[in-house]
């Protein structure tokens, strides 16, 4: 993980998109922006970082009008607009990728993205293949091989993820702020992301990039601003920052990267943990594993090749037409996720909002929601006892909260993502299957989740980790299933240093 | 990030200002300005008598007992539809054992009727997956059917003295035995909701299914069990019924699906699901049997009152649900 050397040129100075001075946020008394100040350059990328709950996605929701700001300026396009409220025209310049997804999924991708904008014929009715056609040109633009007709809700998250930004980009605004748009997507669809961006600069589009990959950030970016708490503590051109003191920046301290493998042992002469033999339904082609207690077993592929439908087979969701699942030399007849649970393992999802969280209801509760009976004697919640429980894993995961009472909704996205984690952490499993546990959280709390999943592999919990991120494969699996077209085509052991390096997964993926 | 930031910190959250009022503020404000409206307006009606209070409380007990289940039915994220006749069907088998046999068998079988109708409800709405709403809405035909159907349209007059007075028409020293039953179920009700882990898996359930059944949760069970339990007391509801009137009709019950729904939503709880308040519905409750009581003091008439009671609701509904958050 070098910083490119040829960090590209773009205009940091010169006509002005966007700026906002003095900007101020409070929500419910508690201020999250403290007066910032913020420059977008025509035609330049500019990167945004900073941690979980910084105050990122309150900022550039305040710029295009989704929340009033408490105080400061806003100009767009050179023509002042108003930061207390929503401004029509203001919006009308902006175009936006949430952090939250914001598809509508019983809906096809081309409805998606032409929602609201739909092309009529003379007739006035819709006209579905001038849709599609335009939805096929806008996803042929972030370089995405999606059918416009498939339905959202059939798409891994990661195609979700390109559809937003397609919907985005095909609004033909001046300005395009990103909220963290590569989250889930892996190295090779970054990599056409950040060419379609770089053919919108020249265009003469600004972009706003929203990301905890900071080597993108440097990658892709002209410009970065860094914020911390709220204020803005750096912000330059990025061929003036390196890695480091953007770490510092965001964190106020430096940090060490958890990132390098560490030599475990890992006893395999023994019968598995869990052995997986056959499994067949029509996302997985009877893939066979075994994983042994103590080891982190890495799951690598493209998106769509099948490594989530593999962990959601497991873990009794998806429906199987064939094979078995062992746990310790016994059947475990998995029908559901409660028989799962039953037999000790648990599940992170892929997508927090609608398979991790109750949005509307409290930290506490979330994090207690796959435990409930283990904080109850005859039936009846111990609530105190569950609160300290629930408050030991808000402190150990470092999770920025006001106390267990707000409704976890109102956490910045990488917060809530450590709440999806706390909860499977507190079911005690016995194999954790963990579905890119990493999406959306700052370099500090990578570190603490990547810690706590080798602290719990040390104690002899059997991990599977499905990671977008090579470098957390790299960095943390003991062997890796390689998965291409919904099958496993190789598995790579760690017998020598280096084995499983970054880019020894990436040939292995796209072979 | 600093450690003081990421531990909890508890003097923070209660200083902040509250956007919105505490959940159920309106429902209280709501109540005493009813009330105290009536009060005034209805000063040479009686309205503020002690006997027309009383009366207004008994009224209440039937519809805040089925306001508890239906409580539990929305906050899984299902409805019931056909409690009216499941009112209806208890009573008619209820007084139709009694008369011919005793309260021993009378009784249960008229609680097996609720049992039975919640069973099939939940079983066919979790293995069918057709929504809660429409499997009820073609149940409540059936049960309204069966309930007409038993004597033919004929009311059965109950004679058990011993049934009518533990069923709504005695006291128990000063307490009308209508009153203990309401306190009784609501303190099972809210212990159950508030307090047990299926209280907190129904809310689960009802907030997020996905999410909820990738916890381990069993959600076909809760929502089954959720339906269960809005149907007994929706029997229960009819077995004081029957003890309040002496008697059993096929149309028992068949006015209160509205007043129910409207009483625990104006309790606070939601309809989509995932929040609720037992204590709320009672206090919704209280809300609509003050309504009931005024537009009648008021000299309304009959069909009067049913138009005005419509508009009431949707009005009481649409403020309790002003405060909903959405963001
Ligand atoms: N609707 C809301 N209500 C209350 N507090 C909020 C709300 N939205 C954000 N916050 C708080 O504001 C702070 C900043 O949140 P924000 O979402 O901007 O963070 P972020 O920098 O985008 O973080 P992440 O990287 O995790 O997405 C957090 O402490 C968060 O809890
Ligand atoms: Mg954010």
């Amino acid at each position: 993980m070098t910083a490119s050397p040829t960090a590209p040129v773009g205009p940091t100075t010169g006509p002005v998109a966007l700026a906002a001075r003095g900007v101020r946020k409070s929500f419910h008394g508690v201020e999250v922006l403290h007066g910032v100040d913020f420059t977008l350059h025509r035609g330049e990328v500019h990167g945004l970082v900073g941690q979980n709950g910084a105050g990122k996605s309150t900022l550039v929701k305040i710029l295009n009008g989704v929340y009033a700001g408490d105080a400061g300026e806003l100009e767009i396009n050179g023509t002042p607009a108003v930061v207390r409220g929503r401004d029509e025209a203001g919006k009308r310049a902006i175009a936006m990728v949430f952090q939250e997804f914001s598809l509508i999924t019983s809906m096809s991708v081309g409805q998606n993205i032409l929602l609201a904008r739909e092309p009529t014929g003379r007739s006035g009715l819709i006209d579905d293949r001038e849709v599609r056609r335009r939805a096929q040109a806008a996803l042929a633009r972030v370089g995405a091989d999606i059918d416009p007709d498939r339905l959202v809700e059939d798409l891994p998250v990661g195609s979700r993820q390109l559809v937003e930004i397609a919907k985005a980009i095909s609004q033909d605004a001046s300005i395009l702020i990103l909220d963290e748009p590569t989250a889930s997507l892996s190295a090779t669809e970054i990599q056409s992301l950040s060419q379609a961006i770089r053919n919108l600069t020249t265009h003469g589009i600004s972009v706003v990039f929203i990301s905890h990959h900071l080597n993108e950030v440097v990658d892709i970016c002209d410009r970065v601003t860094v914020l911390r708490d709220g204020n803005v503590t750096l912000s330059g051109p990025t061929s003036e920052v390196t890695l480091s003191t953007m770490i510092e920046a965001m964190l106020g301290k430096s940090l060490e990267s958890a990132l390098a493998y560490q030599a475990r042992d890992v006893d395999r002469t023994g019968p598995p943990l869990l052995r997986v033999a056959g499994l067949r339904n029509s996302r997985v082609h009877d893939v066979s594993c075994e994983l042994w207690a103590g080891e982190i077993l890495g799951v690598a592929g493209l998106l769509g090749s099948g490594k989530s439908e593999l962990l959601r087979a497991i873990f009794g969701i998806d429906r199987l037409d064939a094979g078995t699942v062992e746990l310790r030399g016994r059947p475990a007849h998995i029908r559901n996720p409660a028989d799962a649970l039953r037999v000790g393992i648990a599940l992170v999802p892929e997508d927090r909002g609608r398979a991790g969280l109750v949005r509307e209801h409290s930290v506490g509760h979330n994090i207690l929601m796959a435990s409930w009976t283990r904080y109850a004697r005859g039936g009846f919640v111990d609530d105190r006892a569950a609160n300290t429980a629930a408050g030991s894993f808000v402190e150990q995961l470092r999770i920025r909260t006001q106390g267990l009472q707000p409704p976890v909704k109102t956490l910045s996205g990488g917060n809530q993502q450590k709440v999806v984690v706390a909860k499977n952490l507190s079911a005690s499993p016995r194999v954790l299957l963990l579905d890119d546990p990493t999406v959306g959280v700052d370099v500090g709390s990578k570190r603490e989740i990547l810690m706590e999943v080798r602290e719990l592999a040390a104690h002899g919990t059997g991990v599977m980790l499905v990671s977008s991120e090579l470098e957390v494969l790299s960095g943390l699996a003991d062997r890796v299933l390689v998965m291409r077209d919904h099958a496993v085509r190789a598995v790579l052991e760690r017998s020598a240093a280096g084995d499983l390096s970054e880019e020894a997964l990436s040939r292995a993926v796209q072979e | 990030m600093s450690d003081g930031q990421s531990a909890v910190v508890p003097g923070r959250g209660r200083l902040r200002i509250p956007r919105r009022l505490p959940s159920g503020a309106v429902v209280y404000i709501g109540f005493v300005g009813i009330f105290l409206f009536f009060a005034v307006t209805l000063r040479d009606n009686g309205f503020l008598t002690i006997d027309n209070q009383l009366n207004v409380l008994r009224q209440t007990a039937f519809v805040s007992v089925m306001a508890f289940g239906t409580t539990f039915a929305l906050s899984a994220g299902e409805i019931d539809l056909s409690i009216g006749q499941v009112v209806a069907l208890t009573a008619m088998v209820t007084a139709v054992l009694l008369r011919d046999m005793n309260a021993l068998v009378a009784v249960p079988a008229g609680l097996s009727v609720g049992v039975i109708t919640g069973l099939t409800n939940g079983l066919l709405t979790t293995k069918l997956r057709v929504p809660s709403f429409l499997i009820t809405l073609g149940m409540g035909g059936i049960i309204g059917g069966l309930s007409r159907w038993i004597t033919n349209l004929q009311p059965v007059p109950v004679l058990d003295d011993n049934y009518t007075f533990v069923f709504g028409s005695g006291n128990i020293g000063p307490f009308p035995t209508l009153f203990v039953w309401t306190i009784a179920v609501l303190l099972v009700a809210h212990l159950v909701y508030r307090k047990t882990t299926f209280g907190r898996q129904l809310l689960a359930t009802g907030g997020n299914r996905i999410a909820a059944r990738y916890s381990g949760i069993n959600t076909a069970r809760i929502r089954i069990a959720s339906l269960v339990i809005c149907s007994v007391t929706a029997s229960l509801a009819g077995l004081l019924y029957v003890g309040r009137l002496h008697s059993a009709r096929y149309t028992l019950g068949e006015t209160d699906l509205l007043t129910v729904i409207a009483a625990a939503v104006i309790g606070g709880t939601s309809m989509a699901g995932g929040r609720g308040s037992i204590m709320g519905a009672l206090l919704g409750s209280l809300v609509m049997g003050v309504l009931n009581n005024g537009l009648i003091l008021m000299g309304f008439s009959i069909t009067e009152q049913d138009i005005a009671r419509g508009v009431i609701i949707i009005v009481a509904v649409a403020l309790s649900l002003r405060e909903a958050p959405e963001g």
